[in-house]
């Protein structure tokens, strides 16, 4: 085998974390499969990184880490901001953003 | 040893490596399965942790073990278990819905999903078959992919980058406070005792006050017990409607027996202060007077 397989099960993942995100109703699981996207392009990062014999692609996907980190933060308090006006934390309780 | 360094020529990766690569691949594609089917959020989670922790194993394997240890402490150790408190507080209980709100949808999303892999597998292999890598960077080297060499990069050529990261930190850090704390001047927020004395005084409440408490006797120490007013008389406004309050009655019935018996001494001793004025006390009309 040769590292383009890695590329190969990172192509898989983030299929699945784009099918996740388009059929799941949960917005805490929608959120998780959008984790798993970031993290298969992490791998994708890696493995060229590792190609190369350079570390940059490594910097960013550790750059990726900290920025994924971060919109956790933001968006898990904004689905827990959401959850405590609509008492559900489904997607499709949340047609109307006015109120 | 000539056939290694000839497998490392045409861009195979060691025995080990392809070993590892074999179990933890299948076991990153199963948590990414699972993660999608699971119906229970929970259970999505630690699928997805399943996923994580390999992919972690994976960047170790590949002559990148700070990110590896990274992975696992920062995605599996804080932003997963993140996600578990948020879905302890809010989205455990309401599954998802077999009910498809868009007809078709998850078709679709199928066929999308499969069409896009497809897409995705065929340019990767397609571009990077006859791709040889470079040979692999030793970790423990200062310039390798250990915490070291990673280090050397972040503090020189990606600085700038670097500082935005611990500005957005910051910022992410103050949006978490402020989309997580109550707005307090919401309606619906609880008063502080500042506030509902202000309200009381400018009228907004009927009294201005705070209701009596009940009274306790050296006999009775229930809230039934209603609170007596100066002379004597029962407090109604320290009476719970909730509660069933026999002393109270007791009370009330007590005071106007008192209050009766009282009526009754008055009338007795003014019927006999008039039969004993009519009969000798002529010269004291004052008295009358004043009664």
């Amino acid at each position: 085998m040769t590292p383009t397989y890695y590329l190969l099960l990172s192509a898989l993942l983030f299929t699945i974390g784009v099918v996740g995100v388009l059929v799941r109703r949960n917005a805490i699981v929608v959120f998780m499969c959008i984790e798993l996207m970031l993290n298969a392009v992490n791998l994708t990062l890696v493995t060229f990184a590792r190609i190369n014999g350079e570390l940059d692609g490594q910097v960013m996907a550790f750059f990726v880490m900290v920025v994924a980190a971060a919109e956790v933060v933001v968006g898990l308090a904004i689905i827990m901001a959401i959850f405590k006006s609509r008492r559900s934390a489904s997607v499709d309780d949340t047609n109307l953003l006015k109120y | 040893m000539s056939s290694m360094v000839l497998a490392q020529a045409a861009g195979e990766v060691s025995t080990g490596e392809a070993v590892t690569f074999w179990i933890l691949g299948p076991a990153a594609l199963a948590g990414g399965l699972g993660m999608i089917f699971s119906r229970s959020a929970v259970h999505s989670a630690l699928w997805l942790v399943l996923s994580m922790l390999s992919l972690g194993v994976l960047y170790m394997v590949q002559s990148a073990p700070f990110l590896g240890f990274t992975q696992i402490i920062v995605y599996t150790g804080a932003v997963m278990m993140l996600f578990l408190f948020v879905l302890m507080m809010a989205g455990r209980e309401n599954a998802d819905s077999v009910v498809e709100v868009l007809r078709g949808q998850r078709v679709l999303a199928a066929l999308f999903g499969i069409g896009f892999a497809g897409l995705l597998v065929a340019g990767v292999t397609r571009a990077l078959t006859n791709v040889t890598p470079a040979p692999q960077l030793d970790p423990n080297s200062p310039t390798g992919g250990g915490a070291g060499g990673l280090g050397r990069l972040i503090f020189t050529d990606y600085l700038f980058g670097f500082e935005l990261t611990a500005i957005l930190l910051i910022v992410a850090a103050l949006a978490g406070i402020v989309l997580a704390t109550r707005d307090r001047r919401n309606e619906g927020a609880k008063k502080t005792q500042k506030e509902l004395v202000e309200a009381r005084f400018r009228g907004e409440y009927k009294r201005k006050t705070p209701f009596p408490g009940p009274g306790v006797f050296a006999t009775s120490n229930s809230v039934a017990t209603p609170a007596l007013l100066p002379d004597g008389r029962v407090a109604p406004e320290s009476l719970s409607d909730l509660i069933e309050s026999t002393t109270a009655a007791q009370l009330i019935a007590k005071h106007e027996r008192l209050a009766v018996a009282a009526e009754d001494a008055k009338r007795a001793e003014q019927a006999k202060a008039l039969v004993s004025g009519s009969s000798g006390r002529e010269g004291s009309p004052g008295e009358e007077e004043a009664k």
